[in-house]
């Protein structure tokens, strides 16, 4: 009797946790041109690092050109990394776009973000374009494939990387970590509330 | 625990009668048809609420809205289509209101979808949004208008019997403002 329930709860469960999945919107910018990969585990990581940790040092190479390197902004600026799973999937596609228009907050406090997925640069070249001109570093963890997402813990099972959010400060300190629901997108007031505290 | 389970069990059955009706529609309202049934709290800022013709308070549904036309926009600030199409939204506010005729008839409101108050208000803001927008986070009011892709423009006619009718419904960015406002009013006989 016991295993009845256990699976009609188990089922409902599954129900719920897929009907409030399937809630996201899309960009017309992308349609057609998104990748359903229906949903995932909400997290397949263990983190490496910790809040109060010094954030491990990376060099990759960006978008538009160049390599940007993480301790480049030690005593400079704080840093919020931005980890996205892959291009071309749902809200990854509507999360940079949001981060694009909000430069005054980052700017308010002393930061710059840096947005990082295991795609190479060709990819993101593509997929970013079509979110108009970002503001931010985007930059390819591609080879060795996902080395500065597995240092940080957040490499997932599948070659992709978590959905995740560093805040880092002018000491390079982690301050804050969120390695988010991979179905869902991280709520912005909560990051501005972050990074407010790095003034306190 | 068969007590502690049948519990559980009652609640998610609950959670589920009450999840069922936001799951509803599976496309969008069509031209001819009503709204879906939603409500949404009125807005704290007084401006909003005098361009609406709402009293301070509770919560409204769209054919309260004192207008003969409600032009609606499933937005959100995560999407560039809707970044690109403010200005041109701004621009068909601004023709509504600097014409006598129009002015008053016709009032535009925008819907966040997955946006919370927060996020709405960096979109308002940064565009200069001049007519409300509502939050709708958990994509309730989203879900209710079939999941559309954003931006989605919805034009309702509003009677003066209290009854209404859609009378555009599209995904995606008009023309200009300028075209999309002669559809309107040709499409409402104003």
């Amino acid at each position: 009797m016991k295993k009845v329930w256990g699976g009609v709860l188990i089922v409902l469960i599954l129900t719920v946790f897929v009907w409030g999945a399937e809630a996201q919107t899309l960009s017309e910018a992308f349609k057609g041109k998104i990748y359903d990969v229906g949903i995932l585990k909400a997290t397949d990581s263990r983190l490496k690092v910790k809040a109060g940790s010094h954030a491990p040092d990376f060099t990759l190479p960006a978008v538009s050109g160049g390599k940007v390197k993480l301790s480049q902004y030690r005593g400079k600026k704080n840093v919020v990394i931005s980890f996205v799973p892959a291009a071309w999937t749902p809200v990854c596609s509507d999360q940079w776009p949001g981060y694009n228009i909000t430069k005054d907050i980052f700017d308010r406090h002393d930061a710059v973000l840096l947005g990082i997925t295991v795609d190479n640069i060709p990819t993101l070249f593509a997929w970013t374009g079509e979110m108009g001109e970002l503001w931010f570093p985007v930059l390819s963890d591609f080879w060795p494939h996902g080395k500065t997402a597995s240092r940080y813990g957040v490499l997932r099972s599948d070659g992709t990387s978590e959905r995740a959010l560093f805040v880092i400060d002018k000491k390079g300190i982690i301050r804050y970590i969120d390695v988010h629901d991979i179905n869902k997108r991280p709520s912005l007031e909560v990051l501005v509330r972050e990074l407010d505290k790095l003034g306190e | 625990m068969n007590r502690i389970l049948m519990n559980v069990l009652v609640l998610m059955v609950c959670g589920l009668l009450w999840i069922v009706p936001v799951q509803a529609a599976k496309s969008p309202p069509k031209v001819g048809e009503i709204l879906p049934d939603f409500s949404m709290a009125v807005p704290g800022e007084s401006a909003d609420r005098s361009y609406l013709g709402l009293s301070r308070g509770g919560s409204f549904k769209i054919p309260q809205i004192r207008a003969r036309v409600v032009i609606l926009e499933v937005f959100s600030m995560y999407c560039p289509f809707c970044q690109k199409e403010a200005p041109n939204v701004n621009r068909l506010y601004q023709l509504i209101e600097e014409n006598p005729n129009l002015r008053g008839k016709i009032k535009l409101i925008g819907i966040g979808a997955g946006n919370s108050s927060y996020e709405v208000n960096v979109f308002k803001t940064r565009y200069g949004i001049p007519f409300p927008l509502f939050p709708d986070m958990e994509y309730s009011i989203h879900a209710l208008l079939g999941s559309v892709r954003t931006p989605y423009f919805i034009a309702a006619r509003i009677n003066s019997d209290g009854t209404h009718q859609v009378i555009y419904s599209k995904l995606g960015a008009f023309e200009s403002a300028e075209s999309f406002l002669r559809l309107i009013i040709k499409s409402a006989g104003l």
